[in-house]
């Protein structure tokens, strides 16, 4: 057929006439509109029943309530519980993303035990049976050894039942090597015991105070309980109260300060003990209670005035002797002043001396247990456990000095000193240690020198982690016991980061165990039976849960009811009897220890020529840098002068930053006497010249890509120094060198 | 609904930020993405590319050490007024997946309307509104803390804050379940309010003077809703976007710094 150009028009559009009258593009177009808001692999969330189940926070120590939002058997959503005594409503960036946690792929699913080398991620999963069966052959061969002593433990905190479990399994099984996660609790509570002669916590009456004067601490970074701290902190917007802030670098607290004193690193004490100075010199201090329940004053007083006048602290601390002046008659001058200490969140427990030194500020002002001052508050008592019987064995154990030398001679008001674990584990000196037991803790991560204890962790031979997650110190074990989440179990939670009031909180089970986990008060009360003879007979209970309500006793109804108890009348003790040092009156200093309020100057890691630079870590709300890793929301909501891509970003002075010809948002080479790390330059102007200042919580290399292979972890790059008196650690920074990548 | 049906005149939600208590903590920010289902990447330090409803910027006054000062920024939707309704994004939305809600104030997103043009990204000057380049990936079991009250969005559209309007929606159906026909102040809170540690956010209705928001900001509606409040401003004022997010500060480089001043123009001006 001849197709000419007629019946080709005719062809085409009576073609296309046809089908248009035909339904069959419209149906095309509708179909392709229908498929392209067709996303199948868009989850749509379950609906379900709403509630709310109420547990307590356990992410950091600071105790907040939580209301957990429910949807059917699901949590959706993690909000502060009104009403409550820390933090009323309020949550913080961790907490709220506390789901992801439980939710996430960082969970450890069942027992594993590793199968290729230490640390190369090659696990086998196994029961927990096979797994409690090992623990315990591998513990049981060290104690027919006569080795019990060379186990060691390592739990988050000392309070509760469960660190309380540990303790009790050490024991009888033999060993003296229990340690804990070190915080400025452990250095507050040294100087309660040096000055007021009590074993209590330092609490801090901080809404009531009109006149804060911080020494370094995050106020509002993680300091004390951080949700309480920003509600006080705005309280003292509406009060009116002034708050002083000292430290190197413009933080965040010190932004929302009245004042920001600038400092030079490291001194604080020095500035401590120079407005003490001043309130001695101008007779500023409360007379009554300096005059009837102190002791030691006289000797004391002659060494602050002639070591510490304005212009020795001036040239000390870089601050106008003015300044130094002002700031005490101000202190002195203020209804409620509180003076407080511990540098950033508080987790560097840091040096005695200074502690003692703004303890001291407090004490010339008369505000020891007082509205608005320092509280000694004791530590809720629990109901004693049956007695337990300790074997030869374990009594030998016992006996044995332990690794990292606490309750020595030289450091015998340390109950635990992790940070001097690795060099007593490596060096052997006294013997090796041939098994570690890892408990809410991560000190692979968070021991400042983290590569040296790492090192130390690769030569023991037997490890076991309780962590939930696999993070750094898990990934270094033999075996992992895994721990329910904190949304899936039952613990109590001692609050001891700075109340006023004792308070315990509990932690409840919101969602059923998603996995083959079981709560590890659990795990120790099986493994001690498994164990069997005295051991196991230190644990009579069946269950945990039975364990922990015979331990809380009669608190136990109120805590079950209200999710945490507190001393409600608790009162602070009355001057004359609040002490009981060997005089009954506050002590200024310990002459037997060698002890007293003062500057101790650190002396850093490093030679100031090769390393010109400070290096200083600071703490973001923004950033986890303890024992839990950073969820991904909460790694979401880092700021990008942090991190940029895989890079953190290192807090440098212009005026530092361009004589080396660092230019802002450029790549460079910071380098410790620890080790190197590529770094990116951020030009901030709040950053003391000298100083680079570092995010403490980044560098995680456990767990997931959301949360891992992020910038650098500063425990790498510093080192612990130890505190002459305490024995622990007291670094605030190390000498570094920054040079163009 | 009509003023003769005996309805009351017509709502203005709106959010007072106090940046004298705002710590920066990002509280906020992780509230909103734990409420909203916002997704996560593996790389979030590109904040151009993430998504994030709320967000908190980080402002200093440009002075060297130590005279320096920072302060923080909480950024939601401003949910704009404009004049009548004609807020900058609305104005320009060829699918009209956005639109201005006289009886709240609200600008909602309607994502399956959206397709993903972005002009109403280019019109804000708040820079309030992301775009999803990508799928949302939640890994593990995460789907499983994802909220049904909130769509999940898909790749492709725009979002943006909504002022937890959801939660408007079951505080009324609560309201007209319980036979009232309004809802208090406190059963309608952002998520970000609720979960602020600070206590800096404040929200509720810019038209009741009962609420705490009309105290504080003082807000002129004679005059596009300027605040009355000295020490309360809105972030590029003179733009006349007509905000309903006020913000209070005792700093002046702090208000300064909310909009484009010439060097010697009083603060507060405002540009008329």
């Amino acid at each position: 057929m001849k197709i000419d150009r007629r019946s080709f028009l005719a062809l085409t559009i009576g073609g296309a006439a046809g089908t248009a009258l035909t339904p069959l593009p419209w149906k095309l177009t509708d179909d392709s509109s229908i498929w392209s808001q067709n996303w199948p692999w868009t989850p749509v969330p379950a609906k379900g029943e709403n509630s709310y189940a109420f547990t307590s926070c356990n992410l950091c120590p600071g105790g907040c309530g939580l209301m957990v939002r429910m949807v059917g058997d699901r949590a959706v959503k993690i909000e502060g519980l009104e009403g409550h005594p820390v933090n009323d409503g309020g949550v913080c960036v961790l907490g709220l993303s506390g789901l992801q946690l439980l939710y996430g792929a960082t969970r450890v699913k069942s027992p594993m035990k590793r199968v290729g080398k230490r640390g190369a991620g090659h696990w086998k999963k196994i029961s927990w049976k096979a797994a409690l069966a090992e623990v315990a052959e591998k513990l049981g061969k060290l104690r027919d050894d006569n080795q019990s002593h060379t186990v060691a433990c390592v739990t988050g905190s000392k309070y509760g039942t469960v660190p309380a479990l540990f303790k009790r399994f050490m024991t009888v099984y033999g060993s003296p090597n229990v340690m804990t996660t070190p915080s400025v609790s452990d250095t507050l509570e040294m100087a309660l015991q040096v000055m007021h002669g009590v074993e209590a916590q330092v609490g801090y009456d901080v809404e009531n105070a009109d006149y804060i004067l911080s020494f370094g601490s995050g106020l509002i970074e993680g300091w004390g309980s951080p949700v309480r701290m920003f509600r006080a902190n705005s309280a003292w917007r509406e009060s009116g109260a002034k708050v002083v802030q000292v430290e190197p670098r413009l933080s965040n607290t010190a932004a929302k300060s009245d004042q920001w004193i600038p400092i030079n690193p490291g001194t604080e004490a020095a500035l401590a003990m120079g407005i003490a100075h001043v309130l001695i010199k101008e007779a500023l201090y409360d007379d009554d209670f300096i005059r009837n329940y102190t002791e030691g004053f006289a000797g004391w007083m002659l060494m602050v005035l002639e070591e510490y006048t304005p212009e020795k602290v001036a040239s000390i601390t870089g601050i106008d002797k003015m300044v130094i002046v002002k700031v005490a008659r101000e202190f002195a001058g203020a209804g409620k002043p509180l003076a407080l200490c511990g540098r950033a969140n508080g987790e560097t427990p840091g040096s005695l001396a200074e502690a003692m030194a703004v303890h001291t500020v407090n004490a010339l002002v008369g505000n020891i247990n007082q509205e608005g001052g320092v509280v000694a508050v004791p530590v809720p008592e629990y109901a004693a456990w049956p007695e337990i019987g300790l074997d030869s064995t374990a009594q030998n154990g016992m006996a044995k000095d332990r690794v990292d030398g606490a309750g020595s001679d030289a450091f015998s008001l340390a109950e635990s000193l992790l940070n001097r674990f690795a060099e007593g584990a490596m060096s052997a000196k006294a013997y090796p240690v041939n098994a570690l037991l890892v408990s809410d803790a991560n000190p692979v991560y968070t021991t400042p020198g983290a590569k040296d204890f790492k090192k130390a962790v690769e030569k023991i031979p037997f490890v076991v982690s309780f962590s939930a997650y696999l993070d750094e110190t898990a990934q270094q074990a033999d075996l992992v016991l895994p721990n329910h989440v904190y949304l899936e179990r039952y613990e109590d939670m001692p609050v001891m980061t700075g109340l006023q009031k004792p308070m315990v909180g509990l932690i409840q089970p919101v969602v059923y165990p998603l996995h083959d986990t079981k709560n590890v008060g659990d795990t120790i009360i099986e493994l001690a039976k498994t164990m069997g003879g005295s051991i196991g007979d230190a644990f009579p209970w069946g269950s945990y849960e039975a364990c922990l309500e015979e331990a809380l006793g009669d608190k136990w109804e109120m805590l079950n009811e209200d999710g945490l108890w507190q001393d409600e009348a608790f009162q602070p003790a009355a001057w004359g009897e609040a002490f009981a040092t060997a005089s009954g009156k506050f002590e200024f200093m310990n002459p037997a220890m060698n002890l007293m309020p003062s500057y101790v100057p650190l002396n850093l890691e490093g030679n100031a020529s090769t390393f010109p630079l400070l290096l200083m870590p600071f703490d973001s709300m923004r950033l986890a840098s303890g024992f839990i890793s950073n969820p991904p929301f909460v790694i979401k909501s880092v700021e990008d002068t942090m991190l940029k891509k895989k890079d953190v970003c290192v807090e440098v002075n212009p005026a530092t930053a361009k004589p080396l010809g660092l230019a802002d948002g450029k790549l460079a080479t910071l380098s410790t006497p620890k080790g190197e790390a590529r770094v990116r330059i951020y030009h901030y102007d709040g950053i003391m010249p000298g100083v680079v200042a570092i995010p403490r919580g980044l560098g995680h290399t456990a767990d997931d890509k959301y949360m891992a292979g992020k910038g650098v972890n500063v425990n790498e790059l510093i080192g612990s120094v130890e505190d002459r008196a305490s024995g622990l650690d007291t670094a605030w920074g190390v000498r570094a060198k920054l040079a163009k990548a | 609904m009509k003023e003769a049906q005996g309805h009351k005149k017509n709502k203005k939600f709106g959010m007072v930020i106090d940046l004298d208590k705002c710590t920066g903590c990002g509280a906020c920010m992780v509230a909103c993405m734990a409420e909203n289902n916002v997704p996560f990447q593996e790389d979030e330090s590109d904040k151009l590319l993430g998504t994030a409803w709320m967000r908190v910027y980080k402002m200093t006054n440009g002075k060297p050490f130590p005279e320096t000062d920072v302060c923080y920024i909480p950024r939601p939707c401003m949910h704009c007024e404009g004049h009548a309704g004609h807020s900058p994004c609305v104005s320009v939305c060829p699918a009209t997946a956005t639109d201005y809600d006289n009886h709240t104030g609200v600008v909602s997103q309607i994502y399956t309307r959206c397709f993903g043009c972005r002009y109403c990204m280019a019109a804000c000057p708040y820079h309030a509104r992301v775009f999803n380049w990508w799928d949302p990936v939640w890994p593990a079991d995460m789907e499983k803390m994802l909220n049904p009250d909130v769509s999940v969005r898909m790749r492709g559209v725009v979002e943006k804050c909504s002022f937890c309007y959801h939660r408007y929606q079951q505080a009324m159906e609560k309201a007209y379940y319980e036979e009232r026909q309004d809802i208090e102040e406190d059963e309608y809170q952002t998520s970000c309010t609720q979960a602020c540690p600070a206590g800096a956010i404040t929200f509720g209705d810019l038209n009741n003077p009962d609420h705490a928001v009309h105290q504080l900001a003082k807000p002129d509606n004679k005059h596009g809703g300027r605040p009355k409040n000295p020490h309360a401003f809105r972030l590029l004022e003179r733009l006349g976007t007509n905000p309903k997010v006020y913000y209070l500060s005792s700093r002046e480089w702090v208000i300064r710094a909310g909009d484009n001043y010439v060097k010697n123009e009083k603060t507060g001006s405002g540009g008329h």
